[in-house]
């Protein structure tokens, strides 16, 4: 079932992701780590359908954000990202999924794992914790090619500033600030092991980005002593659906 | 040919499927038919490249589930997988 969302606001995160707000009248609210379809249709009646995870905690105002990167080659972003104005309308399903989701009523430590846009939905996670009043630890480790590829930076360093529960951590692939600790590179069980919490603690592991990425880091969660079932994971490709 | 890390998972396919399936399908638990693991099927690699959708089974890559979307009819085999069970609760 198709619904119909305006936007109503427009945000650029960094020079090539925009978190787009629509106004959605009859969501039915989400949960965090859901994601929608987006159905763009052209005159000639073609469509092209790519899912976005979402942004935004549940809300009462039936508003729904998605961050949207944009990929040079894409079909669909570069309007997403570019050409979407205030006021246009957009056609979603959703929400979508009951798996890779953290509930309000859950109790365990969280660990979250994000390589590039993959951050989109484990920053409604974070953003639910907040919304919600939960107290429970978050730990969030954030792989990203570069500093200024950060998505939410200023409200990750907030969030963490105010709330020591949510700690931070980044790992940097290509480009990493002056004087930082670790050389630019992909992450390595030793990283993993440090920045993330001790699997004695029973963890719930949320882990999202490219699927070679997403591999890694189950497999690097596994040998540090996490279950499997504790290890959720949501992989995207450029060329399939998922952002 | 595929290259090894070019599918993503059964979250992806959920959207296309709620079509189908007036419950979640992410949460449901599928058996694999040909090594007979249980997996929910947002663990599944999809594989979205081609003009259908195929989910594999995330332990032994067999198929679990093929669906192709023509203009006026869905065909879907689900004979990869000797059953999905849903949460009803």
């Amino acid at each position: 079932m198709w619904r119909v969302g305006t936007v109503v606001a427009l945000h650029d995160e960094t020079s090539s992701a925009r978190t787009i707000t629509l106004e959605v009248p009859d969501w039915p609210g989400h949960v965090a780590g859901q994601h929608v379809d987006v159905r763009l249709t052209a005159s000639d009646g073609y469509s092209a359908v790519r899912s976005y995870s979402i942004a935004s905690a549940p809300n009462p105002e039936k508003r729904v954000e998605i961050t949207v990167e944009r990929l040079p080659d894409g079909e669909v972003s570069p309007y997403l990202t570019q050409e979407l104005a205030v006021g246009d309308r957009l056609e979603l399903r959703g929400p979508i999924g009951g798996w890779f989701v953290w509930r309000t009523e859950q109790t365990e430590a969280i660990q979250l794992i994000a390589g590039g846009s993959g951050m989109v939905p484990l920053m409604a996670m974070i953003r639910s914790r907040a919304a919600s009043g939960s107290t429970v630890p978050f730990r969030l480790l954030y792989s990203v090619r570069e500093p200024g590829a950060i998505l939410f930076r200023d409200e990750l360093e907030k969030r963490s500033n105010q709330d020591r529960a949510v700690m931070l951590a980044y790992a940097y692939t290509r480009v990493a600030p002056k004087d930082w600790p670790r050389p630019p590179g992909r992450i390595d069980a030793a990283l993993i092991a440090e920045a993330t919490w001790p699997s004695k603690l029973g963890p719930t592991c949320y882990v999202c980005g490219p699927t070679p990425f997403v591999e890694i880091a189950a497999g690097f969660l596994s040998a540090c002593g996490n279950r499997s079932d504790k290890i959720k994971t949501e992989r995207f490709g450029p060329t399939g659906a998922k952002k | 040919m595929s290259s090894p890390m070019d599918y993503l998972d059964g979250n992806a396919a959920a959207g296309e499927l709620s079509r189908l399936f007036v419950m979640d399908i992410t949460t449901a638990e599928g058996k694999c038919a040909y090594c007979g693991a249980t997996k929910r099927f947002a663990e599944a690699h999809l594989y979205m490249e081609g003009p259908g959708i195929v989910a594999r089974c995330c332990v032994c890559e067999h198929v679990l589930l093929r669906f192709v979307n023509g203009r006026q009819r869905a065909f879907l085999d689900l004979r990869g997988m000797s059953y999905l069970c849903f949460d009803t609760a």
